[in-house]
């Protein structure tokens, strides 16, 4: 039964998530690197192709996209670091406090997940200084699915680091869960044909869709089926994540 | 310490820690742990003996509910670790073999995270982190990050945390493994003084003879998994008709205790019937 304690335990933990990312400034910087490259190279590099095509303005089309990229990069890296925590022994001063293994999982993974999300406005702020121009009204709106995509994918780097004990597999899950995870998301071009029916089975497609229309007005999906999809798949993944984080043995 | 927070449910003299017919199999086939029994007597220094992989590890874990016993009964102040394991965990601090701090933070950030675990009431942390910080003497350094501070240090630190909750209990395993001998010696008169002034029952685990007979009230010594012999050193070195802890280790044992460091996974050295003796 979730009493005063679980929630402290929740906001302990989400504190301590946050308090390691400000501290490392070169982790901060270092993560925006690729968003601002993939902003700056493809869309003054593909723009005007995009344009000849008839597609329009592409940095308004890639800027939710990249967005949405800075937030999956750190959500996934926010989960995993529970492997770090493992080899490093801080999981085992977690693991023997009398507190519940999910009050530790959901704290763990709201830290993981602000600071992806603040990532995220990050780029959003950088994105508006080289020609992206949001809807200013949205940007509430907008938040929640950047939200929503911070709490799945740091769910997803937890449940998955729950399963490994140590860092061999993590370039095995940035090539085949988190690189296909971003290509066939709708991030860098408009979905159509084979590519258009995979990413349905992509929550990241709803989240940069949701994220797309509300910013830009350029969804291709019903709004509220983006608002739908990317909850239920919160709510789902972080049940998993701390299902699979209480089986955790060290 | 506050008396009024002492979780202390048993009294001097009675048994903080029962241990009866305790078995641990990995994979079914494994055995770490076998049929072992013993008491600690609350307020006791209890010392448990043994070689690398010989199960030491294992029973901590089990005692301190990171691992389920396959079978027998464990009571640690008086709860079973399987059944309410938070009453138990709150009983009792532990430090690891292997550090467990957030090298991030600060000495002080990992005290404060560690008492909002532990649901030490927020109008007191202050006072007891102070309290701690200055008892391991390491208050000065308090708003240092922990990554700058050395072996010795981050143990203290880790023994300072183990007992802010106050717990009644302090696991410590391999608490002097990688330190230099005046750090030992210093890390040991801690922990004496807290044994002798709080009356804290400690529960040690060392494959260091002279920790043994300089420390222990009583000692355990375990090999593969058995209990060789249960007393205090003095009974065990009369009893096995030997001048010394040492010569009634190999005299019971058949072998010598390997002093070389021990590594973090005690069975999976086991697994490899790996523990070549010989060498000290």
């Amino acid at each position: 039964m979730p009493n005063s304690q679980t929630f402290y335990t929740i906001y302990i933990l989400w504190l301590r998530q946050l308090k390691r990312y400000l501290r490392s400034r070169s982790r901060m910087v270092g993560s925006l690197g690729q968003p601002i490259l993939f902003l700056v190279a493809l869309g003054f590099g593909f723009g005007p192709v995009y344009a000849a095509a008839g597609g329009g303005n592409y940095i308004q089309f890639l800027a939710p996209g990249v967005i949405a990229m800075g937030i999956l990069f750190t959500a996934v890296f926010s989960g995993i670091e529970i492997i770090w925590d493992r080899q490093f022994g801080f999981l085992k001063e977690t693991l023997v406090a009398p507190v519940s293994r999910t009050s530790i999982m959901i704290g763990r993974t709201l830290g993981g997940a602000t600071v992806a999300l603040i990532q995220g406005v990050v780029v959003l702020i950088i994105a508006s200084f080289i020609g992206f121009h949001p809807l200013l009204i949205n940007i509430p709106a907008a938040l929640l699915f950047m939200l929503g995509i911070a709490v799945i994918f740091t769910a997803l780097g937890t449940g998955i680091a729950s399963l490994l004990e140590d860092m061999q597999g993590f370039q095995l899950i940035m090539n085949f869960v988190v690189m296909p995870t971003f290509f066939l998301s709708g991030a860098l071009f408009p979905l159509s044909g084979v590519l258009g029916k995979i990413a349905l089975f992509n929550p990241l497609c709803y989240g940069i869709d949701g994220l797309r229309a509300t910013l830009t007005g350029l969804g291709q999906l019903p709004l509220s089926t983006d608002a739908l999809i990317v909850t239920a798949v919160s709510v789902a993944l972080v049940g998993i994540g701390a299902w699979l984080f209480r089986r955790i043995e060290v | 310490m506050n008396p009024n927070t002492d979780t202390k449910a048993t009294a001097k003299g009675g048994a903080a820690i029962s241990v009866k017919n305790l078995t641990k199999k990995f994979n079914h086939a494994l055995v770490a742990v076998d049929n072992i029994s013993f008491d600690v007597a609350a307020g006791s220094t209890f010392a448990f003996l043994g070689p690398n992989g010989a199960g030491k590890t294992t029973t901590i874990k089990m005692l301190t509910t990171l691992v389920a016993p396959t079978s027998g009964s464990i009571s640690v102040n008086g709860f079973d670790p399987t059944k309410n394991a938070n009453e138990v965990r709150k009983s009792f601090g532990i430090v690891f073999q292997d550090p467990s701090l957030d090298d991030e933070l600060t000495a002080y950030e990992n005290m404060f995270f560690h008492a909002g675990l532990y649901g030490v009431p927020r109008s007191e942390t202050a006072g007891r982190i102070k309290e701690m910080l200055e008892f391991v003497e390491l208050w000065d350094r308090k708003d240092d990050l922990v990554k700058k501070f050395s072996g010795g240090m981050k143990r203290r630190l880790e023994i300072a945390r183990g007992l802010l909750h106050t717990p009644a209990i302090l696991f410590l395993d391999e608490p002097t493994v990688g330190l230099d001998p005046q750090t030992r010696n210093h890390i040991w008169e801690y922990i004496k003084k807290l044994n002798k002034e709080r009356g804290l029952t400690v529960f040690f685990t060392t494959h260091y003879m002279d920790e043994v007979e300089r420390i222990a009230d009583k000692v355990a010594i375990i090999d593969h998994g058995k209990m060789i012999a249960n007393d205090t050193a003095t009974n065990i070195i009369a009893a096995a008709g030997t001048q010394s802890l040492e010569e009634a280790f190999i005299k019971l044992t058949g072998h010598n205790i390997r002093a070389d460091e021990a590594g973090a996974v005690d069975h999976l050295r086991q697994m490899r019937g790996a523990w070549r003796g010989g060498r000290r």
